[in-house]
């Protein structure tokens, strides 16, 4: 009857958890998943020191986030990521609490609170035409205004109050011509100079009344010979330009209303320039700074307009802004870098001989050179100032130097992830125990004991803190070997500064970083940007004692025709093997399926003119390629003409030095979409190392069917060019969205559908035999999800036992990527709440486990849902047969369970992608999401069906164990005298 | 609250930028013109139990933002709960709200060229209409599974639970089970116990003759 009971019990949970959710206890939080949050490469810093409290530096970024950060630890206090289209321009703090961020090319004013991060006011400037956005923040004006702060953009000029972010007045100056290039309050005086150009040959500015914005004054003055860059204020009537030629430089001194022009020559000053001279836009009373092709002058303005050279420093010297000291004095910064050290000098503008500060710090050199610096001062306890300075480095990387040190470091490189790609980690070697065994069997007891208070919520607050204390500590997560399950991986990182980074799977630590050279500035590659991560070397069987490698694929420069730079890095050290410099063009990378003895995998680069180029350049990868060239096939996506192209190897290419590993290659088909009614907006494929278990589905009725798994099939789906403009441009009429299979080998299209009144973007995912994608439907105003399933219909008779009996069955018939498949296609859409940012898929070894999709929301947070949720026979009233096969009653809309949310309640800001690789344990899959922030968690899409859990219980089976031995030993006792006395009687 | 905008409204800075946009005091309405040829849409996000005080949401909104069709323009919420696009043009649009702990359906707003500030604002989740676009959540969102409370049938379903359970019958429910026997049976049985020696799995197989 116990066995009954037991038995239905059991029954009972497992019907309970039919549908799988990733739920997860609150205290489970950080057990198997990390979040680190970035903020992307500093644009603009301004500190915020002078009153008592917590010391604060306010930042924006590359990445559009402005973020407030601590000054003592660089921890992030507050953070906003704004939106792609609205690019802070300027950031300063009004009123000593309010930061004040200029976006959208000056057309969007917003006031944040410091000490919070919330949103104040916001103020919308609408200009006339597009033009510089200013912003001025004055200091101390005398004048009875709510505190005004003075913006230029959209070619107007506005006072805004910073109270409330009303509008006072506005000054069009698009009559006027002028484009604007400074905004200038003179100390104590209640005139904005607006100071700028017009036409390119005509100085101008303009005095304008604080209080209404009315107009002064105006002078100007022709310059015949055009401005290159822009104007540079040296004192309140001084200013200087450079000449369009870039070879003059221009002085111009305001003195009674007349404008007086005065032209040196940039060689007669410094001698050995060409004719890249600039202006250095770093804003010192009385000097300014010109960057030459070998070096920086400081040139003096003297009284008299003289100008004077005054030093001469390295070109790759950085140059702060000016830093107002007391008594009018400032001070500014300049960043040397040396070898594996930098030096910083403070100096002050009056006194330019020498160096107020001088010091020397210590820098690992995979941060590179030093991109920005911004200072900021401090009073001493003997009065005298200090200084700290905020550098930016090559790696995207944010340093707080003081007194010659590194206060703290923040890796904010990491905040712009472009390709993402793991490696294992290195086996345990025999004889060396890297883990630390328990400390004492108590210990261990002990600490079951707390996790069975715990589970029975008998624990109090402080034991609950023990517990998650022990959790997250547990060494066995951030060792650096292998493990059974395969949790333990690297996740190796390629960021936009062309920093390539190892994490640990297990705690998110940076394990190795290098800065790679091929993608450094250099002569030869101006504009270099990393492209493309792929797996190089696995050892495996043969090359065993070769640690595995990563090749790294870039461009140097923006244009697809820009040569390419490549570089081999080994996975455990992160050591530049091999650096190919700027060689031909990459348009594609194609890992090929094949490997050489030392299982360096083939890979195939395609440049711009259809050559391909065969990577390792051994001549044993040239004869595997050889032998198996003829089933080489690869397609090329032309978006902006609509042509889809198949590709094959025709033979060696004729140039005039022979390379044996160039080939031509010759085009099999083409797809051409009409461009009037069809343009290409999303492609997607499989992934190539998806693995899938079995071809056979069965279904209810014991049926069968065969999934048609070709890993040939391309997704692309296509909208009415009048749609692919965003949301609320189109009318449903007019949109049309048109998804299409095809076949890359043969070029064929397995299946077209369309969906009137729809529209991009889309965002889909393709494994095994269905294709997931996410579309805007116009006429229901909603967003839907809809999914294909391909099944192979050549194969569907063999369900007939007699023909199998017979032989008459075609199981051994070989499969042929050539020949026309039968296929039925099923599809079925949904609607869905969320817009979509990236969509993704689990995958597991060995593709037994169930799949769950990964959405990433709007609100960048990813949703796992069940892929039953998508399964094109769902039907409105399921039979009985199909109720026990799993499959769920069709809903019109996807359910949005919250406890789903792998991420729970942390956000990806800036999500841009999800990534998927699965453990060695066939039930887990680990995944990673990334954007402005990095997320790491392990999935079990049907729970862990073969391990025990993280938070087994191994207290309450050994007790369990222990009171049944007892129990054993009392009965046997029991039954031992009840004999006795049985016999006695 | 936006579409017909009282004049008595307290945020009066809310009020003075409109009417900055729109150039004329007199419009109530939450579309207004620009002079950009765009409109600009305002509405509030409400959420019950902090947007009655006004001022001083909690820490937890200060993140939420507002999206235009699916990521076009991203804005911020003010310490009011309002927030505003501009320069939008005529069409349908889509507006999400992104709020962590809180499940916000997208709404649908018509802009039309032909009858300015006529609101037409709708649920896409539920269809439900609003007459002025102040958006509240639907629902709630928890993230984490909530911990049972300590509970002894917890335990006893545990399978450890079930195997000690199962013991206990054996042991202490058994014995009893047989005392209450006929005693007359249990020697009965004990003497064929002693005939047959070891019991083999011939005796249990219903059918199975006697072998000895």
């Amino acid at each position: 009857m116990a066995m009954a009971m037991k038995l239905s019990l059991l029954l009972l949970f497992f019907l309970s958890s039919l549908i799988p959710t990733f739920s997860l206890f609150e205290d489970q939080v950080g057990f198997m998943d990390w979040h680190q949050r970035y903020i992307g490469k500093v644009k603009h810093a301004v500190f915020q020191t002078q009153k008592a409290g917590r010391k604060r530096v306010v930042v924006s970024t590359e990445e559009n986030v402005i973020a407030s950060l601590d000054l003592r630890r660089g921890e992030i206090f507050w953070r906003h990521v704004l939106g792609a289209n609205d690019v802070v321009d300027k950031i300063d703090i009004a009123l000593g609490k309010y930061v004040i961020t200029l976006s959208s090319e000056g057309s969007i004013l917003r006031a944040w609170n410091l000490p919070d991060g919330q949103m104040v006011w916001e103020s919308f400037l609408s200009g006339s035409k597009p033009s510089k956005a200013l912003l001025t923040v004055p200091a101390n004006l005398k004048v009875d205004l709510d505190s005004p702060i003075f913006v230029y953009g959209g070619a107007c000029l506005y006072a805004i109050s910073s109270i409330d972010g009303e509008i006072l007045w506005k000054k069009d100056f698009t009559a006027e011509g002028i484009d604007v290039h400074q905004l200038l309050l003179p100390d104590g005086s209640d005139v904005v100079h607006a100071v700028g150009v017009t036409d390119l040959s005509q100085f101008d500015t303009y005095e304008i009344d604080v209080r209404n914005g009315e107009l002064l004054k105006h002078v100007s003055a022709s310059f015949p010979d055009g401005i290159y860059g822009e104007i540079l204020p040296i004192s309140s009537d001084k200013f200087v330009a450079l000449d369009a030629r870039r070879s003059v430089l221009v002085l111009i001194s305001i003195k009674d209303g007349q404008i007086n022009l005065q032209q040196t020559h940039v060689s007669d000053l410094v001698h050995g320039s060409s004719g890249n001279t600039a202006i250095l836009p770093s804003k010192l009373s009385g000097i300014f700074s010109v960057i030459t092709d070998t070096f920086i002058a400081f040139i003096k303005v003297t009284n008299e307009g003289k100008l004077d050279v005054m030093e001469k420093v390295d070109k790759m010297v950085v140059v702060s802004d000016a830093l107002p000291l007391s008594e009018g004095e400032q001070a500014f910064a300049l960043v040397q870098h040396g070898e594996s050290k930098i030096h910083l000098s403070v100096r002050l503008v009056h006194d330019m001989s020498s160096n107020h500060l001088k010091e020397t710090v210590k820098m690992d050199h995979e941060r590179g050179f030093v991109h920005k610096i911004f200072i900021n001062n401090y009073v001493r306890t003997d009065r005298s100032h200090g200084f700290r300075a905020l550098i930016v480095m090559e790696d995207h990387s944010l340093l707080l130097l003081q007194q010659g040190e590194i206060v703290w470091s923040r890796d904010d490189g990491l905040a712009s992830v472009i390709d993402v790609t793991t490696s294992e980690l290195p086996v345990e070697k025999l004889g060396v125990s890297v883990s630390k065994v328990e400390h004492s069997l108590f210990e261990w007891l002990k600490g079951h004991m707390l996790k069975l208070k715990g589970t029975l919520m008998l624990a109090t607050p402080d034991e609950v803190a023990a517990i998650q204390k022990i959790r997250l500590q547990s060494s066995e997560k951030s060792k650096m070997t292998r493990d059974h399950n395969g949790f333990r991986r690297l996740l190796i990182v390629l960021t936009r500064a062309g920093k390539l980074f190892a994490l640990h799977t297990g705690d998110g630590r940076v394990v190795w970083s290098s800065l790679l050279q091929s993608l450094r500035k250099s002569d030869k590659c101006t504009d270099p940007i990393g492209l493309k991560l792929h797996q190089w070397q696995i050892p495996h069987h043969h090359a065993l004692d070769n640690n595995p490698s990563v090749l790294v694929v870039g461009r140097c420069g923006l244009s697809l025709s820009a040569s390419s730079a490549m570089s081999i890095v080994d996975a455990y050290t992160g050591k530049e093997l091999h650096n190919m410099g700027p060689a031909h063009s990459t348009v594609q990378v194609i890992s090929l399926p094949f490997s050489d003895s030392t299982e360096q995998q083939l890979h195939l680069l395609i440049d711009a003119d259809k050559r391909a180029h065969l990577y390792p350049r051994t001549p044993e990868a040239a004869e595997i390629f050889q032998r198996e060239s003829e089933n080489v096939y690869w397609y090329s996506v032309e978006a902006e003409a609509g042509i889809l192209r198949g590709y094959a190897v025709k033979g060696s290419c004729n140039l005039e030095v022979p390379n044996e590993y160039c080939f031509e290659t010759r085009n099999l088909w083409s797809i051409v979409f009409p461009s009037e009614s069809e343009k290409i907006i999303a492609t997607v494929t499989r992934k190539a190392n998806e693995v899938i278990h079995t071809q056979a589905k069965v279904i209810a009725d014991e049926d069968v069917m065969y999934k048609y798994i070709s890993k040939n099939i391309l997704f692309v789906a296509t909208v009415s060019p009048k749609a692919s403009g965003p949301i609320g441009s189109a009318t449903p009429d007019e949109s049309l969205l048109v998804v299409h299979l095809v076949d890359t080998v043969t070029g064929r299209i397995l299946h077209r559908m369309s969906h009137s009144g729809s529209q991009g973007p889309v965002h889909a995912v393709l494994s095994e035999n269905w294709v997931v994608y996410h579309y805007f439907n116009l006429r229901a105003h909603r967003y839907e999800i809809s999914v294909i399933e391909i099944y192979d219909q050549s194969r569907a008779e063999n369900k007939d036992v007699l023909k199998l009996i017979v032989g008459k069955h075609n199981l051994t018939a070989p499969v042929s990527s050539y020949s026309r498949p039968e296929v039925t296609i099923k599809s079925q859409s949904y609607f869905f709440t969320h817009s979509v940012k990236a969509i993704s898929v689990t995958s597991t070894a060995k593709g037994i486990t169930s799949k769950h999709l990964l959405i990433g929301t709007l609100g960048d947070k990813v949703l796992a849902l069940d892929k039953r949720f998508v399964d094109p026979r769902r039907s409105l009233n399921p039979t009985q047969a199909e109720k026990e096969e799993g499959l769920l009653p069709l809903t019109d809309a996807l359910p949005i369970i919250p406890q789903s949310y792998i991420t729970h309640a942390f956000k990806v800001e800036g999500l841009r992608g999800i990534e998927t690789v699965p453990a060695k344990l066939e039930s887990t899959t680990l995944v990673f999401a990334y954007g402005v922030d990095l997320f790491f968690t392990r999935l079990a899409p049907s729970r862990t069906y073969d391990s025990l859990t993280e938070d087994f219980n191994y207290a309450l089976l050994l007790l369990t164990i222990v009171a049944l031995v007892v129990a054993i030993f009392v009965t046997w006792v029991l039954s031992e005298r009840k004999d006795l006395q049985d016999k006695w009687r | 609250m936006a579409v017909l905008r009282r004049s008595q409204t307290t945020s009066s800075s809310l009020l003075v930028q409109l009417c900055f946009l729109s150039l004329f005091c007199s419009s109530s309405l939450a579309i207004t013109t620009g002079n950009g040829g765009g409109y600009t849409i305002n509405g509030q996000v409400k959420i019950p139990g902090f947007g009655a005080k006004g001022f001083g949401l909690p820490v937890k909104t200060n993140n939420a933002k507002v999206t235009l069709n699916g990521g076009q323009r991203v804005t911020f919420l003010k310490p009011d709960g309002y927030f505003s696009f501009h320069n939008v043009p005529a069409g349908t649009h889509l507006i999400e709200v992104d709020a962590i702990g809180y499940f916000f359906s997208p709404v649908r707003v018509d802009v039309s060229a032909r009858n300015p500030g006529k609101v037409q604002a709708a649920l896409t989740e539920n269809r439900r209409g609003l007459n002025e676009l102040v958006l509240e959540p639907l629902r709630e969102e928890q993230y984490y599974e909530i911990r049972e409370p300590f509970n002894i049938m917890s335990i006893v379903k545990s399978p450890m639970g079930l195997m000690i359970g199962f013991m206990v019958v054996v042991v202490f429910l058994m014995p009893k089970l047989v005392e209450n026997m006929d005693p007359e049976e249990i020697r009965k049985a004990q003497e064929e116990m002693r005939n047959q020696g070891v019991p083999s799995i011939a005796n249990l197989m219903p059918g199975g003759g006697r072998s000895n």
